[in-house]
């Protein structure tokens, strides 16, 4: 699994951020991105899941198979 | 002129003559919403100087995506007043300047990014210490009583000191202890501005003349002498490579005041509201304190403060409704978050509700600045309240009163606990 932010549509609510921070970082001005490559562990699979379910923008992407 | 609530006449059909004043609206909003949302679905009144109303999730995110079709340069829910200068009568402001949010693109990029820094969650961190210490000296001064009012002392009490510590301003300007409104006092100027003022202009016209002579003189020192405080920073920064004049310093932190107090102090107020009556949740978060960050999210949710206001620059057209050139839009966030077709059993507080796409701090280029600051004042908040004081309930003997409009939440909260 691989997790993405688009840039596009990131508004910096930081909702992924605060439920799954080892899956991302926030830069200065509260704009979120992937830690690393994406890779998301399985272990933090639901993590990733519930950050993306929580964003009000549809900002965070899953890609599953990634 | 505005008309006392109480002498205005009574509401007859919601979907053709709502008042965001009403107190039936401010106790209880969500059956009205319900209603409309079914048959409307995007209301209109010509109470208030005019404004449509939509109650559907998806509405009002389109809305607010709009950009500037719909333009942010009446951010208020009513119709604005001119300021002018008590000396000279000379107008300040003809309608509100508090940018980002009352601004549009493109001068609304560089304002946005001007103060985001200080409210990243890194920089909220660093006020999270002092704002657990204030919860805690809160809760020490009515521990002992067995009761308090959980709005006046408490919930009031934090986001006003947490805007004050972060500017770099004296404390004791933001509320005094004691009944009633302190005088001189940022409770009493964000009340004057938004909660009576907004339905009594001459209000609101006295209030912003002392806010403006207060952040004009506390601009000037920081001009002056610079320290390391947010207002000095404001002054080293820059627009887009402009120096950042006096005028907007003082509007930004006129943002701080209007956008940072009674909003979070009304989350505050509702979250203590919600869990001294249902012991359920109240017992689950006193049992499992790790769910406090989702459940902090569905308080939101449930009982989101804000409804801010846009102006139609053009005709609009949402879900069959056309809102025409020149009419005020309410951005009825709370109501998006309680919309069946989002949220399943919207109206139910789930606390550890894993699908929540809540748009309580907005939604597009305008979603809140501070937002991580109030996220961090209400997990503080609570935390403390629920560690301290785990077996609260409402003191079913007294009121609890709401106030609404552009900002909902419980302005008396009476709660009786076992003394520790």
């Amino acid at each position: 699994m691989k997790v993405r932010v688009d840039p596009e549509k990131c508004q910096g609510h930081n909702r992924c951020y605060s439920l799954a921070p080892e899956l991302f970082e926030v830069d200065d001005y509260g704009y979120a991105s992937a830690a690393g490559d994406g890779v998301v562990p399985p272990e933090l699979a639901e993590k990733a899941r519930l950050a993306a379910a929580n964003c009000p923008e549809y900002a965070v992407i899953i890609d599953e198979d990634g | 002129m505005a008309t006392a609530p109480d002498a205005r006449p009574p509401v007859g059909d919601w979907a053709t003559d709502y008042d965001i004043f009403d107190p039936a609206y401010c106790a209880d909003p969500g059956p009205i919403w319900a209603d409309l949302r079914d048959r409307c679905p995007v209301a209109h009144t010509e109470r208030w100087g005019g404004s449509y109303l939509p109650t559907r999730y998806e509405d009002v995110a389109e809305l607010a995506r709009l950009v500037p079709a719909l333009s942010n340069q009446l951010p208020i829910v009513v119709p604005p007043v001119p300021i002018t200068d008590p000396v000279t009568g000379e107008v300040i402001r003809a309608r509100p300047h508090i940018p980002p949010i009352s601004s549009d693109p493109p001068f609304h990029g560089p304002a946005r990014r001007l103060i985001l820094p200080a409210f990243s969650p890194q920089a909220v961190a660093t006020h999270e210490p002092y704002t657990r210490d204030l919860a805690d000296r809160l809760v020490d001064g009515f521990a002992a009583r067995g009761r308090c009012d959980g709005a006046v002392e408490f919930a009031q009490q934090i986001p006003p000191r947490v805007i004050a510590h972060l500017l770099g301003v004296d404390e004791n300007r933001a509320d005094r202890p004691g009944s009633g409104v302190s005088p001189d006092t940022m409770i009493e100027w964000v009340r004057g501005l938004l909660e009576f003022g907004a339905t009594n202009p001459e209000l609101r016209i006295a209030t912003a003349q002392k806010i403006f002579a207060f952040w004009g003189a506390e601009v000037a020192e920081r001009r002056a002498q610079p320290g390391d405080d947010f207002i000095s920073e404001l002054l080293r920064g820059d627009l887009d490579g402009e120096p950042v004049d006096d005028d907007h310093a003082v509007a930004t932190c006129n943002l701080l005041l209007i956008a940072g107090i009674d909003t979070t102090w009304s989350s505050i107020g509702s979250a203590l509201w919600h869990l001294a009556t249902h012991p359920g949740d109240r017992e689950r978060l006193v049992a499992e304190p790790e769910l406090l960050p989702m459940a902090v999210e569905e308080l939101l949710r449930v009982y989101s403060p804000v409804t801010m206001g846009r102006l139609a620059t053009e005709d609009v057209t949402v879900d069959g409704v056309t809102i025409p050139a020149g009419s005020r839009v309410l951005m009825n966030f709370p109501a998006a978050n309680r919309d069946p077709a989002q949220f399943p059993d919207p109206d139910t507080v789930v606390i550890d509700r894993a699908h929540n796409r809540h748009v309580a701090f907005g939604i597009g280029i305008h979603r809140c600045a501070g937002s991580n600051l109030a996220r961090m004042e209400m997990q503080v908040a609570l935390s403390v309240f629920l560690e301290r004081l785990p077996e609260f309930h409402l003191d079913v003997t007294g009121p609890v009163t709401w106030c609404g409009g552009q900002v909902r939440g419980p302005r008396t909260l009476p709660l009786v606990f076992p003394t520790p």
